[in-house]
């Protein structure tokens, strides 16, 4: 048995050695906001933050969590707050599928950068696609987001 | 509208729900009210429900799938425009995949062309209703209750009523008559053609509440990845599980044959070796440890680029003329002073949609419940009883929320092999494809090759066309030796050109499949989209003519086709809408050095659509840098979904203009992952405007007509930007990405 913190609240999960994050928080936990989108690290759509960082869960070994603090999509931040409203402003999202994972890695941006630049915004989320393709409307409500963050 | 009555015996209330609330059931369809009888003496089958509950709660129930397009919000919106409903107190159900919802099928943009108006109505007789219970309560005229934002006003006194409060009275109401039920006037719109006040899932989505799926959960359910063979209908010759069985997590290994659709309809499976297992991850990794010796079968000859040789060979000679036949090209091209052909091709492409196709399904008692994300449960229940013997009533599909779809969730195979493996293993069992498995087992968009060639007179007039295409046909995933393209298709650009040509003559070559063809987000019209506007940008050089004017002139007077069509074609609003994104663009204007832009147009799903590209060139690398899209949808319900699937299309073009290639060796397909079948990111992704037409037209396709021009408005920037004319794609062969 091992325990994970996730969004504040520990769990305890019995995992398999090389289970990846992505599968333990989805399969074992049963916390299904994170999605699986590629299992490569290639899409995004898994991101959860460690200790404030962003990973891929898909390719983050459960053994690496122990003992810090997840957050996933079901969890809370200022930053994350922030964010929420800015992507019910702009009706963001199509399917919603990826906007987990878009959420989770704009929030590490918001966390770190107070005034980030457009290319600070392509940096941090071009990890992140978006099939449906919202990306304009993501990077309009990151902006307006840094705004309601610093009017808060 | 395509002819909808609704007569009273449509509607019907139903009462005695265990809450107390009322609930109204209606009979809508898109060609004809369909008419059913029930032993207990109500004539119809209501098919749409709209609940209303004491507390105000409003209930509707939506019989399409979601899959990113917001129909269950549109919906819902136009229920409630005319109810005069407050938003809040709006909630949407899925309905689940029956017939007596009608036709479910999510595809072909069509949602809300064929229901705006019934759903309309649907409100506007349940508005009704309530304004008639507050008349009798209050014992004045019902001309004197006018509802407003779930409340009934008394407009002498100005007292009001809270719609919850009328359930009781209004279930003494009769159903009113037909002719009494007015819809409201376009000025006094709240929600339709206006921005949403909320998307109806935008806090699931926000909070990772919304169930796609992918989660559908339950206690002990098993989970399922197949390994199925490289080569398309290739079969297991035998196989080791010896490396599997030491996978921490894995219970068993099943073989599942391939289930063969009967001619005509469904979509059978591929087959293979399942793992199952407690957890996705286990069955992931047991699939990858089996050891299987494929017996490859007649596919294995399938190398698409060597195709796409043969399919060049063969447009380059005469092939099947079909219709319309209109004048005489051969001799248009002899009395020509200028001849201009071009080859244009494109790959293979797949959905990719974010969420992987999977399903959940559950054989117990002689029943069969499903839980998947579909575009079509009504097919999927039909497949199940076909294959497994089900009586209909005892399947039950679960429409879940679809992480993107994009034409692949309505090809059920992924359901079917959940079926066929919970009726073995007697448990609950999800199947989840794995990316590869996605990008490897598709139903493939079709490679193709085209053959264009016109001829201009000494006036720059286009005076003759001749349009030869090949692909492997749709038809080919139901029909097998299906070699020519299915009138369907060539009805999506070729054989309905838009253009006002003397001499046109279209042939048809023939193109084999070897891999399963399904369609993709606006199917042939990505290929007519991308030749056609290609073509007509060449001819427009060749003319020395610019290329806005030489459009507007080929498509010549102003007329409505006198086809026999629900939305006949306006060459007028065609042009409307290229007129409008010339002003959109700025077309003319002074660009920087390096910058060009790029035009097409197309017709598509009864829509018209026009989109300017700029890009720019530098040491031979493209960026497009803006899109501009105008659509003409006729009436449309959620003005800012409507451009967020705008804008969607436009990146969707756009990928597969940059990066779409699914390409085959031995049968087998070279693309595993987003790292070799890429897709546009945001680092990539330019700045997109949409405007959309104003008018009273009635309401056609929108999550699809966005996507045809926008390859080739692309290829033509390039053109202008730096004078290398693309005509095979994508760009990524050509090292220009
Ligand atoms: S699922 Fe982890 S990055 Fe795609
Ligand atoms: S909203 Fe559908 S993938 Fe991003």
């Amino acid at each position: 048995m091992q325990t994970l913190t996730i969004n504040g609240q520990d769990y305890q999960v019995d995992a398999p050695e090389s289970m990846p994050l992505l599968w333990a928080i989805r399969d074992l936990i049963g916390l299904t906001g994170t999605k699986f989108g590629c299992g490569v690290a290639q899409c995004g759509a898994c991101s959860i933050m460690i200790d404030g960082t962003v990973v891929r869960s898909c390719s983050t070994m459960v053994s690496q969590a122990i003992g810090k603090n997840i957050t996933t999509i079901e969890g809370t931040s200022d930053s994350l707050e922030a964010l929420r409203q800015a992507w019910r402003d702009n009706s963001v999202p199509q399917c919603g599928y990826c906007q987990s994972g878009q959420l989770i890695s704009a929030a590490e941006l918001l966390d770190t950068n107070d005034n980030p630049t457009d290319e600070d915004i392509d940096n941090a989320m071009s990890g992140n696609i978006c099939r449906c393709g919202t990306y304009v409307r993501i990077k309009k409500a990151i902006k307006e987001a840094v705004e309601l963050k610093k009017q808060a | 509208m395509e002819k909808i009555e609704m007569k009273r015996r449509d509607f019907v209330k139903i009462f005695g729900l265990a809450s107390g609330g009322l609930l109204f059931g209606c009979n809508v369809s898109a060609d004809k009210v369909v008419v059913n009888t029930l032993e207990n003496g109500i004539s119809f089958v209501p098919n749409l429900f709209i609940q209303l509950q004491k507390d105000g709660k409003l209930t509707i129930v939506v019989a399409r799938s979601e899959m990113g397009q917001g129909i269950r919000t549109s919906m819902a919106s136009a229920i409630a425009e005319d109810l005069e409903a407050d938003w809040k107190y709006v909630t949407v159900q899925q309905a689940t995949g029956d017939s007596k919802f009608g036709n479910q099928n999510t595809d072909g943009s069509r949602s809300i062309r064929t229901l705006l108006k019934p759903m309309r109505k649907m409100g506007a007789m349940a508005r009704l209703i309530l304004e008639q219970a507050a008349a009798k309560k209050w014992n004045i005229p019902v001309a004197s209750c006018k509802a407003e934002n779930h409340f009934v006003k008394n407009i002498s006194t100005g007292e009001e009523i809270f719609f919850g409060d009328l359930v009781e009275e209004a279930k003494t109401i009769a159903i009113p008559l037909d002719e009494n039920i007015i819809l409201k006037d376009k000025k006094d719109f709240k929600y339709i053609g206006k921005k949403v006040i909320r998307g109806i899932d935008m806090e699931d989505f926000l909070h990772g509440k919304a169930n796609y799926g992918l989660d559908a959960r339950f206690p002990n359910m098993k989970f399922a990845s197949i390994a199925r063979s490289p080569v398309t209908f290739g079969s297991v010759k035998s196989f080791d599980t010896s490396d599997t069985n030491e996978i921490n997590g894995v219970e068993q290994v099943v073989q599942l044959d391939r289930l063969i659709p009967p001619a005509g309809q469904f979509f059978g499976m591929l087959g293979g070796v399942a793992v199952i297992a407690n957890n996705t991850w286990s069955a992931f990794q047991g699939k990858n440890n089996l050891n299987i010796e494929w017996e490859s079968g007649s596919n294995e000859i399938y190398n698409s680029e060597k195709f796409k040789e043969k399919l060049i060979s063969r447009i380059h000679k005469k092939a099947k003329v079909v219709p319309p036949f209109k004048g005489n090209v051969d001799k248009a091209f002899e009395n020509a002073d200028k001849v201009i052909e071009a080859t244009y091709t494109m790959p293979h492409l797949v959905h990719a949609p974010m969420e992987v196709p999977n399903a959940l399904a559950w054989v117990r008692d002689g029943k069969c419940d499903v839980w998947a994300p579909v575009q079509d449960p009504q097919t999927v229940r039909a497949e199940i009883a076909h294959f497994f013997g089900f009586a209909i009533e005892d399947i039950t599909i679960n429409v879940m929320m679809l992480g993107g779809a994009f034409g692949r969730k309505s090809k059920s195979d992924f359901v079917v092999e959940a079926v066929a493996l919970s009726e073995k293993i007697k448990a609950p069992v999800q199947v989840v494809w794995t990316r590869e498995d996605d990008i490897q087992h598709s139903f493939y968009h079709a490679q193709n090759a085209q053959y264009l060639k016109g001829s201009l007179d000494k006036k720059g007039k286009v005076t003759g066309w001749l349009h030869r295409v090949a692909f492997p046909s749709i038809t080919s995933s139901f029909k097998p030796m299906s070699n020519y393209i299915a009138g369907f298709e060539l009805g999506m650009g070729f054989t309905n050109n838009p253009y006002d040509i003397e001499n046109i003559q279209i042939e048809n070559a023939k193109a084999e499949s070897h891999l399963r063809i399904g369609w993709l987000r606006s199917v042939s019209n990505i290929i007519s989209g991308f030749g056609i506007n290609s073509f007509v940008d060449e001819l427009a050089v060749a003319s020395e003519e610019d290329a806005i004017d030489f459009r507007l002139n080929l498509l010549g007077e102003d007329k409505i086709s006198t086809e026999k069509s629900p939305h006949p074609f306006n060459v007028s609003r065609l042009k409307n809408v290229l007129l409008e994104a010339k002003k959109l663009s700025n077309w003319g204007s002074k660009l920087p050095e390096g910058h060009g832009l790029g035009v097409a147009i197309h017709y598509s799903f009864y829509s018209y659509v026009a989109t300017v590209v700029e890009v720019s060139v530098k040491s031979e690398k493209v960026k497009v840098e803006n899109i501009y899209s105008v659509l003409d949808c006729g009436m449309y319900v959620n003005r800012d979904a409507v451009i967020n699937q705008m804008e969607g299309a436009a990146i969707f073009g756009m990928s597969l203009t940059m990066f779409g290639k699914i390409s085959t060796k031995d049968g087998a397909v070279e693309q595993s992952n987003f790292h070799d079948y890429q897709m546009t990111r945001m680092i990539d992704a330019p700045n997109i405007h949409v405007h959309l037409v104003d008018n009273e037209e009635d309401p056609t396709g929108v999550g699809e007509p966005g996507v045809p021009p926008v390859s080739a408005a692309i290829t033509n920037a390039i053109f202008n930007a730096s004078g290398k004319r693309v005509r095979s794609l994508p760009l990524s062969d050509h090292g220009m990405v």
